[in-house]
C-alpha cells in the first residue's frame, strides 16, 4: 500500500533535510513545468484527480482553482495560503506532516501557486506548534538558498515567494475569511460569502486558502498523474487520507490509508481496538465538529460521499472515540465550553448561544437540570445552523450536541432523573429551580 | 523604548506584509517572547512601530488567546483542556500542577515560576493528555511525570 | 427595477437594494440591529431573519438574512413564516440572556430600539437562568455615558465612530461573549462626531449626558423642527423641551443637508438657552452696565422708553445680525430704514459675503448641499479648516473619498451596501482630496495632498489650477516647482471626476481666495465638467444678512462718530466680537441711547439703555439661509417665561408704539403674526421671494386641525403646575405656525417642518425614520427639506477673476496673525454649554518651529500678546502646518475682538516670563 505523503516520515521524530527529500522526488516536478505544464494544465490534473480538501470541508480543489481570475489582467499579486491553524480538538495529521516532512508543504505550495499564478505565498501556522514553525522555518531557507523560491522557476517567468505567519491562537482562526483577516493583522472575524477570497481575498487580492494536507497531495498528483492517484483510493474521490485516532483506544495514532478507509478498519486493526475493560459506544469522525457515529456506522466508508448527510460527514479524518468509561454529556460538555470560548464574538447566536449551551450541559452534569433544558439543547441544535448563523462553528458546535441527544438521550435523561452524573461519584443534588 | 533586538525583529516581521498592520500579530508575539507580556507601555511602543493607534493593536491583542495583556510567571504552563486530552485525564493533571505549585487555570504560583493556562487542543491527540511549557510540548503526561516536567523550568 | 415577492404579495424595488432596506420601505416591519441606512449591511446580529423560497414550489425555503440578501428581481421571501418569527425572537432571546433589566431606569427606555425590536418579535420570557456578564463602565467625556452591561454587540458604534466618521479612540477589545465596545483607557472621546453615538447606539450603552442633567422621557417631551445656530451649514434638529427647560437637542432628518447625522457642537451646544445669563426682563437701565432696571415692571414701560428715545432720535443706526433670523433682519430694516440698516458684520467680510453672492448669482456653477458633498468624487478645498468651521461637511467628505473606489467595487459586482465586502474590496484606496489652509487636523490624513500656506499662496494654487483648466483663465506664472507639481495633480483630478466640489473658506477673510475658488469651477464649467462650489460662511444667517444687503459696521461706527445718528438699535450682534474694544467702546460712549435685543447676556448688552429680552430659536419662529443658499425654517418649540418674545415682535411693538401718535402704520409695525413678518422678508429682497415656500404658514390645517408639538402619551398637563394652581390653563395659543403647544392634533402624515418627533407605532427609536421614507435613506414622504434661494442663471461665467495676489513673503520684523477656528470655542452661542465650555482649550498662538526658534520660545510655553491695546496670555504651539512668516491665533472666548487677520511685529508685541520678570 503506497503512503506517498508520510512514508518518508522519520519513525524517531526527526526532521527531513532537503538532501532527503530531493533524493525521494522532492521538487522535481518543478523542472518539468516549462515543458507542457501550464497552470491551466495544473489546474485540469488536479480536478482529474479529484483532490478534495483534507481541511474537513472537502471541496473539490480544482473547482476551488478555477474561480481565480487568470490572464495578464487579473489583480496582483495573488495569494495561495496554507491552512495550518490545525485546532479543532482531536486532529493533529497537519502537525505529523508539518513536523515530520517540512519541504513537502513548500513543493506543495509553488505547485499550488504557479497553478493560479499566485506570485505569494503564507503558511498560517498556529502559533503553539513551535516544532513546526522551527523546521518549516528552515526548510523555507533551505528552498531559498537552493533557488526554489524567490527566484524564476526554470523555464518560467514564475517566481514564488512564501512567508510563514504564526498566529496567536484562536481556532477561528481556521475558517478561511477569518484566516485572511488575522493574515492581515486584524481580529479574526469571518468574512461573508459572496465575495470569495479567490475574488476579494487577501489585502483585496484573489486569494486561495488551502488546508495543508490538501496542498501535500499536489506534488505526488503532479509527479504521477490523476489515474495513479485515483487507484490509492478505495472510493471515486482519489488519493489517500491520513486518519487518526485518540480515546480510549490500544494504541491511538494516526496511520495513511486509501480514501474510504472504513472507521471499522481503523479502530479494530490500526488502532488494536478498545483499551482493555473498555468498551465502544460512538465516535467523532474528524474533529469535534462532525456528528457521532455509533457501532452501526462503523463499516461506512470514511470518505467525502459515503456518509450520508442524516450521519455526518467526515470532517478532518482524525477521530475521537467515546467509550462506556465516559459520560457522554461530560464529554459533549467539554466540546461545547471549548465552542464557547473559541467564538469569534461577532454573530448573536454563536455568541450568546453556546455559552448558554454550555451552561446548560454543567447543569446536567451537576445534576440541576430539567426536561425543559433538554428542549433549550434541542432549540440551539435546531437554530445553530448553516445560513442562521454567520460562519460555521455554531453548526459545527451542533453537530456533536445533536448526535448525541440523539443516540445517548437516555444518559442525559439519567443526569435528571437521578439528579446527579451516573459517572460521577459525587451525591445527588437538591432539585433547586433558581 | 524598544531595544535595538526588538526593532530588528519587529523590521524583520514587518517585511513579510505588503503593509505595516499586517504584521500586528508577529509584533505582539515577538515581543512577548522577550518580555513575557504585553503591558500598556509595550502596546504603546508597538503601536508607534506600527504607526498605528494603540486601540488598534489592544483591539487585536485582546482577541487572541495567546497574547497576556496581564503579567505572567517566568514561565507559562498551557494545559490542555480540549477532548482527548480530557477524556485521557487532563483534570487529574491540572491538579496535581495545583497542588504542586499552588496555581490553578488563569493562575501564577506563589514563587513566580509558573502561569497555568488552559489552551485549546495541542494537536497531540495520539500522545494525550498534553502539557505545553513555554514553547515544548509534553505528552503522555501523567500526574506523576509532572514534577520532572516541570522542574527543569526554573 | 424589480419586483420581490413577500409573503406572496408582489412589491417594486430598486434592485441594488438589500431585501430588508427594500421591505423597509415597503413599511414592512422586518426587525434589524446592525443594518445602518447611511452604514450598510455586515450581517452580524442576526435579527432580520426572514424564510427565502427557491420559487413558487418550493415549501421548505431557508432562513437568510434580509439585510445580506440582495433584492434582485424575482427574489421570494416571507417575513410571517413561523420558523424565520421563531427564529427571530430567539435572536432577541439570545440578546436578552445578557440583558440587564434596566428599562426603568435606562435613558433609553421609551425610544430604544432594543425595545421596539422585542416587542416586534413577541419574546417575552426569560428562559436563561444564568448569571449575566458584566462590565466597567469608562468616564467618556462631558457628551457621552457609557453603561456596557446594555451591550447587544451590533458593532454599530465601532463600524459609526471608525469607519463612517473617522474617529480613532473606540475600539472592540476582547472576544466571545466578553466583547467590550471602549476606548483603552477612560477619557474623552476625541471624534468631533462622537455624539451621534446616542443616536447609532440601539440600546442605552451610549446615551447623551447632557440631556441626562435633567432627564425626561421621550413621549414627554414638546418638540418642533430647529435649525443649529452654531455654524452655517444649517443642520436640521429636533429641538425639545420641557417644563420650560430645553432638554436636548437631537437629529433631524433632512435628504439635502445634514441626513443621519450632527456634529458634536451643534448636538451638545444648546445649553445657552438655558443659560442663567439669559435675559428675560425687558428694562431701562438708569446708567449703562447696570443690572437693576430703572422701572420695577415689565414691559409697557420699556417699549414706551425706547419709542420715546427713537421719536426724538436725530438718526438712528439698526444693527442686524448673522446670527439672527430673516425675519428679525427685514424687522429691524423695515423698522429704521434700509439706508440706516447695517448688516453688523466688519467690512471686510460683508465684501467677501457679497462676492460669494455674485459668484453664485451670476456665474454658472451652483452651489452644493452637504448631501452633494457626500456625492462628489473629487474635492478641491481652498482656506477652510473644515472640520473646525463647518464640521458636519468634513463628515461629508469622509464619505466623498469613498465614491471613485466604488467603481471597482461595482466592477466586481459587489452590492454597495455589503459594507465589510466594499471595504475589503477597496483598501486603502481614497478618491482625490485636495486641503489647504494653515492648521492641520486628523481630518488632514485623509487628503490625497495636503498644501499648508499664507492665505495668497492658498489663492494663487487656486488660480494656478483655474488656468492650467480653464481656456482663458489666467494663470500664475511665477509658481515653485513644487506647487506646479501639486497643480498638475489637482487640475488633473478634477478634471477626471463626474462631480467635482470646490469648497472655499472665509475665516482668512482673504478675497482672492473666494475669486480663486469661482475660477476653478469656471474653468471646470467651461470644459463641460458638472463641478460645485460650497463656501463656508461665519455664521447660520451669513447668507441670508448678505441678501439682504447694509451697511458694514465699519459704516454704522463712522455714523456715529460723525454725528449723523444719536441712537443705536442691536439685534441679536455682540459688537465686541466683531470689532475692537476700543473702537465698541467709542461707538457706544459716542451713542445716547442704546437699545439692545438679545437673548444671553454679553458685552453688548451690559451697554445698553434699553435691554429687550429676545427669544432664542427654540423659542422664536424664523428663517435661516445657510452657506449652500437654502432657506430653513425653524419653529418655536416652546414658550419662554418672563419678557422674552422675538426679536420681530419687539422690533414690531416698537415700530406700533413710534407711530402711535398720528400716521398709519407701515412697514414692520403692521405685522401682526409670524405670516405677516415672512411675507415682509419675502419682498425684502428679489432672492427671497421663496420664503413663504419653506415651510407651512400659520393657517395650514389637516383636517382642520393643528400639527401637535406633543406626543399623545405626554404626561403632567395637569400636575406640572400644582403647585402654583390647581387651575389647568388652556395651553397657550400659536399664531405664528401650524403647530400648536398641546397633545391634541392631527396624527396623520405630515409636511416635515410639522413632524414634532419621528415616532410610528412600534417604532418608539429614532429609527422611526425608515417609516417616512419610501426608499430607507431618501428623502421623506413630502419632505419639504427648504428652499434653495440661488440657482445659476448664466449658461457660461461673464469673466475671470483677475487680481492674482503676488506670492506671500515673510518679513523680518511683521507676521500676519491668521485666525484659528476651533470646533468647541470659536461660536458665541454653543461656548455657553458647560458641556461644551469643557472642551475649550486654553487660547494659544500657533508659530512654525522656525519662527518660534526666532522668537526664542519654547512649545507649550506661555507668552503675553499685546493686540491692538489689550494683553492677551497665550500658549505657544510650535507647528510646522502654520506658514513661516505667519502666526495662528485660535478664536476662543478669551481672544474675541481681535481684529484678524491683521499685521503684528511678534518681537515686540510678545513678553515672555523673563520679559515679564525683568519688567
Amino acid at each position: 500500500m503506497e503512503r506517498p505523503l508520510t512514508q518518508h516520515i522519520h519513525s524517531d521524530g526527526t526532521t527531513r533535510t532537503l538532501r532527503e527529500y530531493v533524493k525521494t522526488g522532492g521538487y522535481r516536478c518543478l523542472q518539468r513545468l516549462s515543458s507542457g505544464l501550464a497552470p491551466k494544465d495544473l489546474q485540469r490534473l488536479v480536478t482529474d484527480a479529484g483532490l478534495r480538501g483534507r481541511g474537513g470541508g472537502g471541496f473539490l480543489t480544482g473547482t476551488k482553482w478555477s474561480f481565480v481570475p487568470m490572464g495578464a489582467d487579473a489583480p496582483k499579486p495573488k495569494y495561495i495560503v496554507a491552512n495550518g491553524d490545525e485546532m479543532e480538538p482531536g486532529t493533529f495529521k497537519d502537525r505529523v506532516l508539518m513536523e515530520g516532512d517540512s519541504h513537502g508543504l513548500v513543493e506543495g505550495m509553488i505547485l499550488a501557486g504557479y497553478a493560479i499564478d499566485a506570485e505569494v505565498g503564507y503558511i498560517f501556522l498556529r502559533g503553539e506548534y513551535h516544532l513546526s514553525a522551527q523546521r518549516l522555518t528552515e526548510a523555507i531557507a533551505e528552498a531559498y538558498a537552493a533557488g526554489y523560491l524567490g527566484k524564476p522557476l526554470p523555464g518560467t517567468k514564475f517566481r514564488f515567494d512564501l512567508h510563514l505567519h504564526a498566529s496567536a491562537g484562536r481556532y477561528i482562526c481556521g475558517e478561511e475569511t477569518a484566516l485572511i483577516n488575522a493574515l492581515e493583522g486584524k481580529r479574526a472575524v469571518p468574512r461573508a460569502k459572496p465575495p470569495f477570497p479567490q475574488t476579494v481575498g487577501l489585502w483585496g487580492k484573489p486569494t486561495v486558502v488551502q488546508n495543508v494536507e490538501t496542498l501535500y497531495n499536489i506534488p505526488h498528483i503532479v509527479n504521477k498523474g490523476s489515474d495513479w492517484y485515483h487507484r490509492l483510493s478505495r472510493t471515486q474521490d482519489g488519493g489517500t487520507k491520513i486518519y487518526g485516532i485518540s480515546g480510549r483506544v490500544a494504541n491511538p495514532g494516526w496511520w495513511e490509508l486509501p480514501l474510504g478507509t472504513t472507521a471499522r478498519e481503523v479502530l479494530e486493526r490500526y488502532a488494536g481496538g478498545m483499551a482493555d475493560g473498555i468498551r465502544f459506544r460512538g465516535l467523532l469522525p474528524g474533529g469535534i465538529s462532525t456528528a457521532f457515529m455509533t457501532e452501526e456506522h462503523l463499516d461506512l466508508p470514511l470518505d467525502f460521499s459515503s456518509i450520508p448527510p442524516e450521519v455526518g460527514r467526515l470532517g478532518t479524518a482524525t477521530m475521537i472515540v467515546l467509550d462506556d468509561h465516559t459520560c457522554p454529556v461530560g464529554f459533549v460538555l467539554n466540546l461545547e465550553k471549548f465552542f464557547a470560548r473559541e467564538s469569534c464574538g461577532w454573530c448573536t447566536p454563536c455568541r450568546e448561544g453556546l455559552p448558554w449551551v454550555a451552561k446548560l450541559l454543567m447543569s446536567f452534569e451537576e445534576g440541576r437540570a430539567t426536561k425543559d433544558d433538554l428542549s433549550l439543547l434541542e432549540m440551539h441544535t435546531k437554530w445553530l445552523a448553516p445560513g442562521h448563523t454567520f460562519c460555521g462553528l455554531a453548526p459545527g458546535a451542533m453537530a456533536p450536541l445533536q448526535s448525541a441527544l440523539k443516540y445517548f438521550r437516555d444518559d442525559f435523561e439519567q443526569h435528571i432523573s437521578l439528579g446527579r452524573c451516573p459517572w460521577s461519584n459525587k451525591p445527588a443534588r437538591l432539585k433547586v429551580l433558581v | 523604548m524598544l531595544s535595538d533586538t526588538e526593532r530588528r525583529e519587529l523590521e524583520d516581521a514587518v517585511e513579510h506584509y505588503p503593509d505595516k498592520r499586517g504584521a500586528t500579530i508577529d509584533a505582539l508575539l515577538t515581543i512577548q517572547r522577550r518580555r513575557g507580556w504585553i503591558s500598556d507601555d509595550t502596546l504603546l511602543e508597538i503601536a508607534k512601530f506600527l504607526e498605528i493607534t494603540v486601540e488598534d493593536v489592544d483591539s487585536v491583542a485582546t482577541f487572541y488567546n495567546l497574547v497576556f495583556r496581564k503579567p505572567v510567571g517566568r514561565h507559562v504552563a498551557f494545559v490542555c483542556d480540549s477532548i482527548s486530552c480530557w477524556i485521557k485525564g487532563c483534570e487529574q493533571v491540572q491538579e496535581q500542577i495545583k497542588t504542586l505549585y499552588q496555581a490553578d487555570l488563569g493562575q501564577t504560583s506563589p514563587d513566580g515560576r509558573l502561569t497555568v493556562l488552559p489552551i485549546a487542543c495541542l494537536g497531540q491527540c495520539e500522545r494525550a493528555p498534553a502539557l505545553m511549557i513555554d514553547q515544548d510540548v509534553y505528552g503522555n503526561v501523567t500526574p506523576e511525570k509532572i514534577e520532572q516536567i516541570v522542574e527543569k523550568y526554573k | 427595477m424589480a419586483i420581490i415577492i413577500v409573503d406572496n404579495k408582489s412589491y417594486t424595488v430598486d434592485e441594488r437594494q438589500n431585501v430588508l432596506a427594500a421591505c423597509l420601505g415597503h413599511g414592512l416591519n422586518v426587525p434589524y440591529f446592525c443594518w445602518h441606512p447611511a452604514m450598510g449591511s455586515v450581517g452580524a446580529c442576526r435579527q432580520c431573519a426572514v424564510k427565502q423560497f427557491k420559487d413558487d414550489r418550493d415549501q421548505s425555503g431557508r432562513l437568510v438574512m434580509s439585510c445580506m440578501t440582495p433584492a434582485t428581481n424575482g427574489t421570494r421571501i416571507s417575513i410571517d413564516d413561523p420558523e424565520a418569527k421563531a427564529f427571530r425572537a430567539s435572536v432577541i432571546e439570545w440578546l436578552m440572556v445578557n440583558h440587564p433589566h434596566d428599562c426603568p431606569v435606562c435613558d433609553e427606555g421609551g425610544e430604544c430600539h432594543l425595545q421596539d425590536m422585542t416587542v416586534m418579535t413577541g419574546h417575552v420570557y426569560r428562559r436563561y437562568r444564568y448569571q449575566k456578564r458584566t462590565h466597567r463602565n469608562q468616564a467618556l467625556g462631558p457628551f457621552i455615558r457609557h453603561e456596557m452591561n446594555r451591550c447587544i454587540q451590533c458593532y454599530r458604534c465601532v463600524r459609526y465612530y471608525r469607519d463612517y466618521a473617522g474617529g480613532r479612540d473606540l475600539n472592540v477589545f476582547g472576544s466571545h461573549d466578553a466583547v467590550y465596545f471602549g476606548r483603552e483607557q477612560d477619557g474623552t472621546l476625541e471624534n468631533e462626531f462622537s455624539g451621534n453615538l446616542v443616536e447609532v447606539c440601539p440600546t442605552g450603552v451610549f446615551t447623551d449626558k447632557t440631556f441626562f442633567h435633567h432627564y425626561t422621557r421621550k413621549w414627554d417631551l414638546q418638540a418642533a423642527q430647529s435649525i443649529c445656530p452654531h455654524c452655517s451649514l444649517g443642520c436640521n434638529t429636533t429641538a425639545a423641551e420641557r417644563s420650560g427647560t430645553l432638554r436636548r437637542i437631537t437629529n433631524r432628518f433632512n435628504s439635502q443637508v445634514n441626513g443621519y447625522f450632527l456634529c458634536d457642537r451643534g448636538r451638545f451646544g444648546y445649553e445657552y438657552v438655558n443659560s442663567p445669563h439669559r435675559i428675560k426682563r425687558a428694562m431701562v437701565r438708569q446708567e449703562r452696565h447696570q443690572s437693576q432696571s430703572r422701572t420695577t415692571e415689565g414691559v409697557p414701560q420699556p417699549l414706551e422708553f425706547a419709542a420715546d428715545c427713537l421719536r426724538q432720535a436725530r438718526g438712528i443706526v439698526g444693527i442686524g445680525s448673522p446670527r439672527a433670523s430673516l425675519e428679525a433682519n427685514v424687522a429691524l430694516q423695515s423698522l429704521v430704514g434700509p439706508q440706516n440698516f447695517y448688516q453688523g458684520i466688519d467690512q471686510q467680510k460683508g465684501q467677501l459675503l457679497s462676492t460669494i453672492l455674485k459668484v453664485l448669482q451670476t456665474g454658472p456653477v451652483p452651489s452644493a448641499s452637504i448631501h452633494d458633498a457626500e456625492q462628489s468624487d473629487a474635492v478641491f478645498v481652498l482656506g477652510a479648516d473644515l472640520l473646525n468651521e463647518a464640521p458636519r461637511l468634513t463628515l461629508a467628505l469622509l464619505q466623498s473619498i469613498r465614491q471613485q473606489p466604488m467603481e471597482q467595487v461595482d466592477e466586481l459586482k459587489i452590492p454597495r451596501w455589503d459594507e465589510a465586502a466594499v471595504r475589503n474590496a477597496v483598501q486603502n484606496r481614497r478618491g482625490p482630496l485636495f486641503l489647504t489652509g494653515y492648521q492641520r487636523t486628523w481630518f488632514h490624513e485623509y487628503a490625497t495632498d495636503t498644501y499648508f500656506a499664507a492665505p495668497d499662496d492658498i489663492a494663487r494654487l487656486g488660480f494656478a489650477v483655474a488656468g492650467s483648466i480653464g481656456q482663458g483663465a489666467p494663470s500664475v506664472p511665477d509658481i515653485s516647482p513644487e506647487v506646479k507639481d501639486l497643480t498638475q495633480r489637482i487640475a488633473e483630478a478634477l478634471t477626471h471626476a463626474q462631480r467635482p466640489l470646490i469648497i472655499a473658506g472665509t475665516e482668512s477673510g482673504s478675497q482672492a481666495t473666494i475669486e480663486a475658488a469661482a475660477n476653478v469651477a469656471w474653468a471646470l464649467h467651461q470644459q463641460g465638467k458638472q463641478p460645485r462650489l460650497s463656501f463656508v460662511l461665519p455664521e447660520c444667517n451669513s447668507a441670508g444678512l448678505a441678501l439682504l444687503g447694509g451697511g458694514s459696521l465699519n459704516d454704522a461706527f463712522d455714523t456715529i462718530r460723525q454725528g449723523k445718528a444719536d441712537t443705536v438699535i442691536v439685534v441679536e450682534n455682540d459688537l465686541y466680537r466683531r470689532a475692537d474694544q476700543a473702537n465698541v467702546d467709542a461707538f457706544f460712549e459716542a451713542a445716547q441711547t442704546v437699545v439692545v435685543i438679545d437673548s444671553v447676556e454679553n458685552r453688548t448688552t451690559a451697554q445698553a439703555d434699553v435691554l429687550l429680552p429676545a427669544a432664542t430659536g427654540p423659542e422664536s419662529d424664523g428663517t435661516f439661509v445657510n452657506q449652500e443658499g437654502r432657506a430653513q425654517r425653524f419653529y418655536q418649540v416652546f414658550v419662554s417665561d418672563g419678557d422674552v418674545k422675538e426679536s420681530w415682535r419687539w422690533l414690531s411693538d416698537l415700530g406700533r408704539a413710534t407711530s402711535q401718535e398720528g400716521g398709519s402704520e407701515s412697514g414692520v409695525a403692521t405685522w401682526r403674526n409670524f405670516d405677516d413678518a415672512v411675507s415682509a422678508t419675502a419682498i425684502a429682497a428679489p432672492e427671497l421671494a421663496r420664503i413663504g415656500e419653506v415651510a407651512p404658514s400659520a393657517s395650514f390645517r389637516l383636517m382642520g386641525q393643528k400639527a401637535p408639538r406633543q406626543s399623545e402619551r405626554c404626561s403632567g398637563r395637569t400636575s406640572l403646575i400644582s403647585h402654583l394652581t390647581m387651575h389647568e390653563p388652556p395651553p397657550p395659543v400659536d399664531h405664528d405656525s401650524p403647530l400648536g403647544f398641546t397633545m391634541e392634533g392631527y396624527r396623520g402624515p405630515l409636511p416635515s417642518p410639522l413632524i414634532s418627533q419621528f415616532w410610528a407605532p412600534g417604532w418608539n427609536s429614532i429609527q422611526a425614520v425608515n417609516t417616512y421614507q419610501d426608499e430607507v435613506g431618501g428623502p421623506l414622504r413630502d419632505e419639504m427639506p427648504g428652499v434653495r434661494l440661488i440657482e445659476p442663471v448664466a449658461t457660461k461665467a461673464a469673466g475671470w477673476f483677475t487680481t492674482i495676489p503676488r506670492a506671500f513673503q515673510p518679513t523680518a520684523h511683521q507676521w500676519l496673525l491668521l485666525p484659528l477656528s476651533t470646533v468647541f470655542g470659536s461660536d458665541e452661542l454653543s461656548n455657553q454649554s458647560p458641556a461644551i465650555a469643557q472642551r475649550i482649550g486654553k487660547p494659544f498662538l500657533s508659530l512654525h518651529p522656525s519662527d518660534g526658534a526666532r522668537l526664542t520660545l519654547e512649545d507649550q510655553s506661555t507668552i503675553d500678546l499685546v493686540l491692538q491695546g489689550t494683553t492677551y496670555r497665550l500658549v505657544v504651539h510650535l507647528n510646522p502646518s502654520i506658514p513661516v512668516g505667519t502666526a495662528g491665533l485660535s478664536l476662543v472666548p478669551e481672544v474675541f475682538g481681535v481684529r484678524v487677520p491683521t499685521w503684528v511685529d511678534l518681537l515686540k508685541a510678545i513678553q515672555t516670563e523673563q520679559t515679564r520678570r525683568a519688567a
